[in-house]
């Protein structure tokens, strides 16, 4: 009863980013096969696989991130906002403008807080000093970090704890106001209660951003993702809603890496 | 250096003496035999730091001593006297001084930006079949020694200079207030700024190579987040790399900046070796403290003169006492602007 009446209420799917007939390189290796997907507007879409699978690799595309490695390279289609960011004429800073990023790591800039939030943001809108600081409020807000730090906005952003440096790492890449934030391992280095602050967090933001999120960890996947895309080996083995995916996978080897016997 | 010498063997005792409260109770059995060779080995060390700071000592005490004469003589006015006169006994430092000083600028001023746009090549945008010749040219034109350099800079790089570079410097930057002064005059190739363009291709390998490491070590995954919100390399670079890499990029620099100071055989071939300076030009030819010790102390009388060249000699390692001082200062500066950082 509750479930079809959500389900009408739920507005329409959108598709934000799609992959067609999608392939990867590493100089001469193949690490990513035919990989055809489409990832939801204001969904939590997240990729598992074992180590290796092209997860990451996939997650580093959406931004082009490997453009700054010459021996990588992609075909295909990728598709945002209804165009192809492969194509030559995507403007590389703007794209990334639009497709925020956080690491495995917290990789706070050696600056003081309140410039690494901004720092992003001077790099593409002009504005003054008074709405700066609305927006640095709004995405440290945003970030759940804003109580932590109100009061040492001019500290060094490398003072603050790994937990708040990843929040705020977070906060950096939504205060540009982009449409999809990629989170590659987000909570691999960070203890058990920050990384339960961090997947409340990712819950939060996707009432605003399409979120896609890599994770070793399966249970995160199925605590905080909309859909889930198992790979392996380069290959997009199954993708759907996570509750299906983890419930009732429809190829052995998802259910194989889902019930550990695998991986 | 008092710097250097107060800290490292207070530390060297620190750590030992907590070292030796952790081991005996962790290792019982041998307790005796390793806090004895623990023992052993740490007065050994602690002798050959101890050595280091005697030699400091010894160096200073001598220098003062033998320069007495010149500094009783001629006490503080020494360092802005522009006289020197071995025959008539007067001497005053000003031009070696000025020389030393202008030089080294000169270098840096070429040499800080020249390298970092190739420690910048070579880390961020160099294609990678590039990387490992340009690297290593670099650290090859590091092995060259001064000699060569100051042969080259006289017989090759002079009669360029002086034919190709300085009228065309002195006819546009000749013609600019105030600054026009420093490229005014006959364009004879060797003189302070042919010294410090000299100086400049011998620092650039070091602070290069040094800036390039540095860069190196910064994260790649912290770069990427840089690059990741839409930075450009230039961005990327000046924002987020400089910064964090700020102390040994500083460290480079000042590398570079004591090599120029004390650099001697180099100098000595293209700065012209004359103790008047009639303008502010850089045309001219000058001297300076290293050039003037090697050129005068094989025909120095004993006595005045020759404490005259070793006060020089004491002046230098003063002034370089101060780079290094104020450098560790800027570091410390740096620092605390920047918060606590970890």
């Amino acid at each position: 009863m509750n479930a079809v009446a959500e389900e009408i209420a739920a507005p329409p799917l959108v598709t934000e980013v799609a992959f067609r007939n999608f392939n990867f390189y590493y100089g001469k290796f193949h690490a990513l096969k035919n990989i055809n997907l489409e990832i939801f507007r204001r969904q939590v879409t997240a990729f598992i696989g074992p180590s290796g699978c092209g997860k990451s690799t996939l997650l580093r595309t959406i931004n082009r991130m490997y453009d700054l490695y010459p021996e990588q390279r992609a075909e295909g289609e990728l598709i945002l906002g209804g165009k192809d960011i492969l194509s030559r004429g995507t403007d590389i800073y703007d794209l990334r403008a639009k497709v925020g990023m956080v690491f495995q790591k917290p990789t706070p800039f050696p600056m003081s807080i309140y410039d690494n939030i901004a720092f992003g943001v001077r790099l593409h809108e002009k504005m003054g000093r008074g709405e700066m600081d609305e927006r640095v409020e709004w995405a440290l807000k945003k970030a759940a970090l804003w109580g932590e730090v109100k009061d040492k906005l001019g500290q060094s952003g490398m003072s603050l704890s790994g937990g708040q440096q990843q929040r705020l790492c977070i906060a950096r890449g939504i205060a540009v106001k982009p449409q999809v934030l990629l989170l590659d391992e987000p909570t691999s280095a960070l203890d058990p209660i920050s990384t339960l602050k961090i997947e409340e967090l990712i819950t939060d933001l996707a009432d605003d951003f399409t979120i896609v999120i890599v994770t070793h960890n399966m249970q995160q996947a199925a605590r905080v993702s909309d859909y889930t895309a198992y790979m392996y080996l380069g290959d997009l083995v199954e993708f759907g809603e996570t509750d299906r995916i983890f419930l009732k996978p429809t190829r052995k080897e998802t259910e194989d890496y889902i019930t550990g016997r695998f991986g | 250096m008092s710097m250097t010498a107060d800290s490292m063997p207070g530390m060297a005792m620190g750590e030992e003496g907590g070292k030796m409260a952790v081991m005996p109770p962790n290792k019982p059995v041998k307790a005796v035999s390793s806090s004895l060779g623990d023992t052993i080995f740490f007065n050994i060390t602690r002798a050959f730091a101890l050595i280091a700071l005697l030699m400091l000592a010894g160096i200073i005490v001598s220098l003062v001593y033998a320069a007495w004469p010149s500094i009783q003589k001629y006490g503080l006015p020494f360092v802005w006297t522009s006289d020197w006169n071995p025959p008539a006994e007067k001497f005053g430092a000003l031009i070696p001084i000025y020389g030393t000083i202008v030089t080294s600028i000169i270098a840096l001023v070429i040499a800080v930006p020249v390298s970092f746009g190739i420690a910048l090549f070579l880390t961020e945008l160099s294609p990678a079949w590039l990387r490992r010749p340009l690297g290593t040219a670099i650290e090859l034109l590091a092995g060259i020694p001064s000699i060569v350099y100051g042969m080259w800079g006289l017989l090759v790089f002079a009669p360029i200079f002086s034919k190709y570079i300085q009228p065309p410097l002195g006819a546009t930057l000749g013609n600019l207030p105030l600054v026009g002064k420093l490229f005014a005059g006959p364009p004879i190739g060797i003189g302070l700024l042919c010294a410090g363009i000299i100086l400049a291709i011998m620092i650039i390998p070091f602070i290069a190579s040094v800036m390039r490491d540095v860069f190196e070590v910064t994260p790649a995954m912290l770069k990427e987040s840089a690059y990741g919100v839409g930075a450009t390399t230039w961005e990327v670079v000046w924002n987020v790399v400089l910064p964090y890499t700020k102390v040994g990029a500083l460290g480079g620099v000042m590398l570079g900046l004591g090599r120029a100071l004390g650099e001697t055989m180099a100098v000595t071939f293209v700065i012209g070796n004359t103790n008047f300076l009639n303008s502010a030009s850089l045309f001219e030819p000058g001297n300076s403290i290293t050039s003037a010790l090697a050129n005068e102390f094989g025909e120095a009388s004993p006595g005045l003169h020759t404490a005259a060249l070793i006060e020089l000699g004491l002046i230098l390692f003063v002034i370089t006492f101060v780079v290094l001082a104020f450098s560790k200062l800027l570091l410390m500066r740096l620092a605390k602007g920047e918060g606590s950082k970890s």
